[in-house]
């Protein structure tokens, strides 16, 4: 099974209402490093069969018609990840968990 | 050709709408003759005019408005609406109209994250609309407001020329009760046929049940002229 992940942030000149509550709940909870966050959207699709050249585009074409709104958001990354696809959660793989 | 008494304006009920069926009272109310008309069905039932209620269509799910504007009803009034035929977008409509590109835009959480529900006083600032001409413009309208996703965006450029066009159709006045850009409550295209704005006129059409008005607390009816101008664009067009 092939994976491809989309990242959407808003777009660095528009007030991201939710990453500026985050920030201001943090120093809250004795997290007093971190002086911003912006707060962005990933998406995983996911295929039968290898992530071709021809997905990938797919892809891409979604990611700018229908996963973002290119007023308001910019498309950071479509990535192939389908070595990430194993069944383990994320945070396990990397050693988090 | 529609006459006061027999036009047919589209009432679009997708899911998770919430205000379809005060609109379509609100048409009546006016002297229309509300249609009830479907996301999943392209067919617009032959209407003059469509309006696009308020709600939380797809929960707003991905964006506020993204995944209705790609309803087969939507199709049909994007087409119609390229052709001229007159749109309102109410609040959630507001948002599929600038999700489709039928408006420009966008809108965001409101800046300070809460969902706000008031008695919201505008200024008119274009009536010569298909859905604001029984307004004058400056005219101070109060009608209600309730919206999460509220806060009215645009590069400035963008700002720039609604503003050189005369293309604010209203402003908030008093207060902006969700940090959208120059105080915009809503927007007209070009032509003037179609119309987006996140206050509600269809919660304002009738004594008793509307916001407080010169006759005392619930007396307002000042979102019935946007139905009322409608019906006269349609008879004069």
């Amino acid at each position: 099974m092939g994976r491809v992940v989309v990242e959407v942030m808003p777009k660095p000149e528009i007030l991201d209402p939710q990453g500026k509550a985050v920030v201001g709940a943090l120093p809250r909870l004795g997290f007093t490093q971190f002086t911003g966050v912006r707060q962005g959207k990933r998406f995983e699709l996911e295929v039968d069969g290898e992530v071709t050249p021809e997905i990938l585009e797919q892809a891409r074409k979604a990611a700018e018609e229908v996963l973002s709104n290119p007023i308001i958001e910019d498309i950071v990354a479509v990535t192939d990840a389908s070595a990430d696809a194993g069944t383990a959660p994320v945070a396990q793989r990397a050693g988090l968990a | 050709m529609g006459t006061l008494n027999s036009a047919r304006i589209g009432v679009v009920t997708f899911p998770g709408t919430l205000d379809d069926r005060d609109a379509a009272r609100a048409i009546r109310l006016a002297g229309g003759e509300p249609v009830a008309l479907w996301h999943a069905d392209a067919d617009l039932r032959d209407v003059e005019a469509v309006v696009l209620p308020g709600g939380f269509s797809y929960g707003d799910y991905l964006r506020a408005g993204a995944i209705s504007r790609f309803a087969p009803a939507m199709s049909s009034v994007i087409d119609a609406a390229r052709g001229g035929m007159p749109v309102l977008g109410i609040c959630n409509g507001f948002q599929v109209l600038t999700e489709a590109h039928l408006l420009p835009g966008s809108m965001i959480k409101n800046d300070h994250l809460h969902f706000v529900c008031r008695e919201q006083t505008l200024v008119v600032a274009n009536a010569n609309t298909a859905w604001t001409n029984e307004f004058a413009t400056g005219q101070r309208i109060t009608i209600p407001l309730k919206n999460q996703d509220g806060q009215y965006v645009a590069d400035e450029a963008t700002l720039d020329r609604l503003e050189g066009e005369g293309r604010v159709a209203f402003r908030y006045d008093g207060w902006n009760p969700n940090g959208s850009r120059r105080d915009i409550a809503g927007i007209t295209n070009e032509r003037g046929n179609v119309v987006g704005l996140m206050p509600h006129p269809e919660h304002a059409v009738e004594p008793g049940f509307g916001p407080a008005g010169a006759d005392g607390p619930r007396a307002g009816t000042d979102g019935l002229p946007f139905f009322r101008s409608v019906l006269a664009s349609l008879v004069g067009a």
